[in-house]
């Protein structure tokens, strides 16, 4: 009984990680209607940012606090530049971009950084842990995870809501024609959305390396859990997206709890799952 | 074409004498490539299934995304199930393996039903994730079982292989060891699979099916008042597409005789080069991808030992594809010189001239 609750919060706190790879996803959903195929590459780039850092001398947070606007401006960059050309009816042009980019990005990291796994260190913080009592305790990482998983949505959902460039935003999503006709650079505000989906990642990017080992070749595994977490949530909803991520984590620890071959499948499934019964999600917003 | 007043004068063609000729050279062309064995290097044989297997899934590929507008990243589902399920019919039940071939695509079709009926939930560049995860699933489900050698994979025992029908027949003809034999075997089991593949897409396009398609390509809601049913049009080309995919799976695996879990479900191997492919030889034509494979084959050929700066090479070239020529090599041939090889599409042609050669594409 008591492994089972152990399970339960272990995959309660898995799953805001996966949040947090998953709204920067779910914000260029929103927005731009756009498919990011090198998502899970970029976080993974992320991490290697830092660690590169780090490995130069630098602390771990000032990296992080000059990884995150660097991976904003490298979104800004890659959207201005690359996917704002691409833009139109057709959407193969944009997804087959990332794709192209995805394969780009993962083995330039293997050409720079090697195949060999890392780790990004923080010390005692590592295996630090809140007992809960009854044997059960709770990683203070992973809490923290959830913790910023948590104030991205809140700060998110405080941009997109309360203030005016967030109203350009909404405008953009709703219908990019009407707001085009009200002076709204769509061009921009995309770019704008890109970076903030990377800066997200940055951020995802550190509580992946001070988790578990990571290497060139996870980044896809990564982009299929945000993107699962993304649908079962239910596309324009970040909450939802944090519920989804939630979601795919449980199914991920309790399979893995059963049999640990069957850990990444039951996540696969559970996605299924809600497909079937609920295409539109948990907790659709958007129609699309 | 009932001769009333305006059918005297106009009709409704497809073939152009670009076509006609390709027609008409195609054959012996068609001989050769089946008479090739006679006189080829091994060597040789082993490139040309490469260029064969690959040419059919980039048609396939090109058949789902090119004209049915149903981008999947993930089709090394199908081509691993099909090669899983080469080794199961063949190894566990002892069929043989010509036999097992076409069980297999029959397999990979039958996976496909239950995938479709899922993935088809997602729309547009969500279905494309969707179909990743569904090949995902395959291969953590084959991983799972221990007969079929688990994670690590197993080899194809030598006795199947020689015991394809009529490989003793090939061996006393052309006076061959079995490798060699088996060699030609495999390479003409790919030129048949390739040539029917080419033969099934293009009469699929041609057909009422294709009609259906190039509507659906303009506009679904147009389609759908027009009286074409989208779902079952989609539904059809990816079972159809998964079951030949299978079928070059499962030939793959027969040629590698050894198979994994990541070798069999490779996103690289059997999804992003078959994109690029099509990507760069022209998306949505049936030219296209063969002359995708070309330069494919020559870039792998060149450029393969670089390893990963290859890859980005890959993955650079398509991009930049994509941004300035989406329509592939083909199409700027195409559009430039308004020739078509292969025609799908029917032109109105004026009778009373010289003959037909007027007429807009359409």
């Amino acid at each position: 009984m008591l492994g089972w609750i152990d399970t339960l919060l272990q995959g309660i706190l898995l799953g805001g990680l996966y949040s947090l790879y998953a709204t920067g996803l779910s914000v260029i959903f929103g927005i731009m209607r756009l498919v990011n195929l090198a998502h899970g590459d970029l976080i993974v780039l992320g991490a290697f940012l830092i660690l590169a850092a780090t490995s130069a001398g630098v602390p771990l947070i000032v990296a992080c606090a000059v990884v995150v606007p660097l991976m904003f401006a490298l979104g800004y960059a890659l959207q201005a530049v690359l996917l704002n050309r691409a833009l139109g009816r057709n959407i193969l042009p944009p997804l087959l971009i990332t794709f192209g980019l995805s394969i780009i990005v993962q083995n330039g990291l293997l050409e720079t950084f090697s195949a060999d796994t890392r780790r990004l260190d923080i010390g005692h913080l590592q295996s630090a842990s809140l007992p809960l009592g009854g044997g059960i305790a709770i990683g203070v990482m992973p809490l923290i995870g959830l913790g910023a998983a948590i104030a991205v949505i809140l700060l998110l959902n405080a941009l997109f809501y309360r203030t005016a460039v967030g109203r350009a935003f909404r405008a953009t999503s709703d219908d990019v024609e009407i707001a085009q006709l009200m002076g709204i650079n769509n061009r921009s505000i995309y770019a704008l959305t890109m970076g903030i989906s990377l800066a997200v990642c940055a951020l995802a990017a550190f509580f992946l390396g001070t988790r578990a080992n990571f290497d060139p070749s996870i980044g896809p595994a990564r982009l299929l859990y945000a993107f699962e977490a993304v649908i079962i949530g239910g596309l324009g909803s970040l909450w939802g997206t944090l519920a989804g991520g939630i979601v795919v984590g449980l199914a991920q620890t309790i399979g893995a709890h059963i049999d640990p071959e069957w850990q990444l499948l039951s996540g696969h499934i559970a996605f299924l799952i809600v497909l079937v019964i609920r295409p539109r999600g948990l907790f659709p917003r958007a129609v699309d | 074409m009932k001769g009333d007043e305006t059918h005297k004068r106009f009709s409704v063609a497809r073939e152009t004498r670009a076509s006609t000729i390709t027609l008409i050279l195609a054959v012996p062309a068609i001989i050769v490539l089946f008479a090739l064995p006679a006189f080829a290097s091994r060597v040789l044989l082993q490139e040309l299934f490469y260029v064969f297997t690959m040419l059919s899934l980039a048609q396939l590929w090109n058949l789902l995304a090119g004209s049915a507008g149903l981008i999947s990243v993930g089709q090394q589902a199908f081509v691993g199930v099909g090669a899983y399920a080469l080794f199961a019919f063949a190894v566990i039940a002892g069929l043989d393996a010509v036999l097992s071939i076409v069980l297999s695509g029959a397999l990979a079709g039958l996976v496909a039903i239950p995938a479709a009926l899922i993935v088809f939930r997602l729309r547009g560049a969500y279905f494309a994730i969707g179909t990743w995860v569904v090949a995902e699933v395959c291969r953590l489900v084959l991983a799972q079982v221990k007969q079929l050698g688990g994670g690590t994979g197993t080899s194809l025992p030598p006795d199947v292989a020689s015991s394809i029908v009529g490989l003793d027949f090939v061996r006393n003809f052309f006076a061959v060891r079995g490798p060699a034999a088996r060699d030609m075997m495999v390479y003409w089991l790919a030129l048949l699979l390739a040539l029917g593949t080419f033969a099934l897409v293009y009469r699929l396009l041609r057909s009422r099916h294709g009609l259906a398609l190039s509507a659906l390509g303009d506009s679904e809601t147009a389609a759908e008042s027009t009286g074409v049913d989208v779902f079952r049009t989609k539904f059809l080309i990816y079972v159809l597409t998964a079951v030949a995919t299978g079928m070059v799976g499962a030939l793959i695996f027969l040629q590698k005789a050894r198979i994994s879990p990541d070798a069999a479900f490779s996103l690289i191997d059997w999804t992003a080069y078959v994109i690029f492919i099509v990507v760069i030889g022209g998306i949505g034509s049936m030219e296209g991808p063969i002359i995708g494979v070309a330069i494919f084959y020559l870039l792998q050929y060149y450029l393969a030992a670089l390893g990963s700066w290859y890859l980005m090479l890959l993955g650079g070239l398509a991009i930049v594809l994509m941004l300035f020529a989406p329509s592939g090599i083909w199409g700027v041939i195409s559009h430039s010189l308004g020739i078509s090889l292969f025609p799908v599409r029917r032109r109105l042609v004026t009778i009373t001239g010289s003959g037909p050669e007027h007429g807009g594409k359409g």
